[in-house]
């Protein structure tokens, strides 16, 4: 979105989309299917204004637009600002090539890096989700379902205490926890099971743990909820009919927290795949996560367009990824957003 | 159910083995600030101190970043509270056909990976302030602002939204009948209704606002927060003092959550009082009328 067209659009696009919101009402209450005061009769001039102005701002100059223009800049090449918008800034697939291919001087058939870092991050991304599912499912089932009302209020309460320790910190707990005269470490020798303390972080299990950890409570909330809205009786039922207790959950708690699972599952996934600061303090020197290898796009190549380039494969990976879940549980994604 | 004595072991087992897991790590880093060594560990403990808080606290850095954390944090409360509000209002009277839409372009933020929303918040800003003669608006943190404030206000939107579900509308119109003026019936009726929501709204936004890094890390350009001071801390190497501050954030929350719990439970209390002194007034008149035929 360079030069006069960008901010054409900038200004032209929240324009015609107000454009079209009157028109549609004014459709729709001419065909009858909307009845009542008009949207500024019902609010009140100020208060209307209010609401159009706070709205429009937000989906347009703090969500939309900017996606837009990240978009925009993934296809255009790296010029100098006095460049911009010249003869030379045309659309290119360059940023895109570079990832698949590396630069063009290198002799490597395909940026092997790059690629291998990103289907890692995805698939240990999706392993992390399954495990954090399956240890938190059990707790949120007994939360919801068999605790007393001071176990629960207990239990919410621990749960929410590393629920506010940024994810810095949390990254860095595991890193006192596992570094080499950490307890893990004096533990294993002092015990005789190693010699040499082991080095968990070169091995990205420190990363690992650590990835898990930062969004356990992001799975196990919406579970949570999603299963305190079950009925009792109906598992009494179940039981009283001889199901046995894998039945109960495969068949009667699964299906009814369907929304919940889709939920926590999504969150967990997108956060693992976006995560920059466990791979920043966990991560050593040959460490392969993508977001990192976003992050030095922008501040260490300066290529800004390539990180924008970049940062849409994450984006489009992970719109895919939750479209993927709300087929597979056969969603709306209203249904997972509460 | 029958549960065997073995089956309840192993679950209690599986409930401990969580919570070690959950807690353990902090435990063990909340410890260490506690330690002497200059490298944050618990065993063998060297020696008791509070030092590494007075090296935490002389840390300028550190500190001019907490300010600027608690800065924007109030500034994010400031903004995206009151776009929930519109966007919950909004949702309830949209026209059915452009709901759906509606919703998945403010919801999206919620589903974005926050380094995404840094990014994209950046290079638009970048480009707009440019092209418009507006650069001073190109700061770091009005962009973390702006960035955070596009999620946020969504959680602000999805909590306001829950409760405006139950409003009763009866109660506007008849405000309305009565003479009250749009402004006033908005003042004094649907703000009142939605009080809690928008208590929880702000609390929420002000803590997500200050525990971001991901969307912080980009937006912020030069500027600080304390999340990005202390990433940067963990590239140079790790002290205690960041256990220290570990510490104290903990601290907080357990407090604060504390407050809550009794503050809450007072408030349950009063309701059950109030519920039962309404229906000894209610039995007591009842008492005094002819009994009512029977239905």
């Amino acid at each position: 979105m360079s030069g006069i067209g960008g901010l054409t659009l900038t200004i032209g696009l929240p324009l015609v989309a107000a454009l079209v919101l009157v028109a549609l009402s004014a459709y729709e209450r001419r065909a009858g299917a909307a009845t009542g005061p008009g949207f500024f009769q019902r609010n009140g001039l100020a208060i209307g204004l209010y609401l159009v102005v706070a709205v429009g701002f937000w989906a347009f100059f703090i969500i939309l637009l900017p996606q837009l223009a990240m978009v925009d800049m993934s296809f255009r090449p790296k010029l100098p600002p006095a460049q911009m918008g010249g003869p030379k800034d045309l659309y290119t697939l360059e940023n895109y090539r570079y990832f698949l291919f590396g630069s063009t001087t290198s002799t490597a058939e395909w940026n092997w890096i790059h690629i291998k870092a990103f289907f890692l991050t995805i698939g240990v991304s999706v392993v992390i989700t399954a495990f954090n599912f399956v240890i938190c499912y059990p707790l949120a089932f007994h939360m919801a379902q068999s605790a007393t009302l001071a176990r629960l209020r207990m239990l919410l309460l621990l749960l929410i205490i590393p629920y506010w320790v940024n994810e810095i910190l949390r990254a860095f707990a595991f890193r006192v926890l596992l570094s080499s005269g950490g307890i893990i470490n004096q533990l294993l020798m002092g015990s005789g099971i190693t010699s040499e303390p082991f080095d968990f972080l070169a091995a990205d299990i420190g990363l690992y743990m650590g990835l898990s950890y930062a969004y356990l409570l992001m799975m196990i909330f919406p579970l949570y909820n999603a299963i305190e809205s079950l009925d009792k009786n109906q598992i009494e039922a179940a039981r009283d009919l001889g199901a046995p207790w894998w039945h109960i959950h495969a068949f009667i708690v699964m299906p009814h927290s369907k929304p919940g699972i889709a939920s926590g599952c999504t969150l967990v996934f997108m956060l693992t795949a976006g995560a920059l600061a466990a791979p920043l303090v966990l991560g050593g020197p040959r460490t392969l996560w993508f977001t990192p290898i976003v992050y030095d796009r922008f501040y260490q190549a300066f290529n800004w367009p390539q990180g924008a380039a970049y940062a849409l494969i994450l984006l489009v990976t992970c719109i895919v990824f939750v479209l993927v879940v709300l087929k597979a549980f056969r969603l709306s994604l209203g249904e997972i957003t509460r | 159910m029958t549960v065997s004595p073995f089956q309840r072991i192993l679950f209690a087992l599986y409930i401990a083995i969580f919570f070690i897991y959950l807690l353990g790590p902090l435990a063990v880093m909340g410890a260490s600030a506690f330690n002497t060594p200059e490298y944050p560990q618990v065993w063998p403990f060297e020696g008791f101190t509070l030092d590494w808080f007075g090296k935490l606290f002389a840390d300028q850095d550190m500190m001019y970043g907490l300010k600027m954390s608690l800065w924007i944090g109030l500034l994010v409360v400031c903004i995206s509270v009151p776009i929930g509000l519109a966007g919950a209002i909004v949702m309830t009277q949209i026209t059915p056909r452009a709901r759906s839409l509606y919703y998945l372009v403010v919801v999206s933020p919620v589903l974005t990976p926050g380094i995404i929303i840094g990014i994209s918040t950046v290079v638009f800003w970048r480009q707009f302030t440019g092209q418009t003669g507006t650069r001073f608006l190109y700061d770091g943190v009005i962009l973390t602002v702006f960035g955070q404030a596009s999620f946020i206000s969504a959680y602000c939107m999805l909590i306001i939204l829950a409760r405006l579900q139950r409003f009763d509308r009866a109660q506007e119109e008849a405000a309305l009948d009565l003479g009250a003026s749009y402004p006033q019936v908005f003042f004094h009726i649907l703000l009142p209704f939605l009080k809690p929501a928008l208590f929880s709204a702000a609390v929420l936004a002000f803590l997500s606002s200050f525990e971001n890094y991901n969307t912080t890390t980009f937006s912020i350009l030069a500027e600080k927060t304390l999340t990005t001071v202390l990433a940067g801390r963990m590239r140079q190497g790790t002290t205690p003092a960041i256990s220290a501050l570990a510490v104290i954030i903990v601290a907080v929350t357990v407090l604060g959550a504390i407050v809550y719990e009794i503050l809450k439970r007072r408030a349950d209390a009063a309701a059950v009082q109030r519920q039962r002194a309404a229906q000894a007034a209610e039995e007591e008149e009842l008492a005094g009328m002819p009994s009512p035929a029977p239905a």
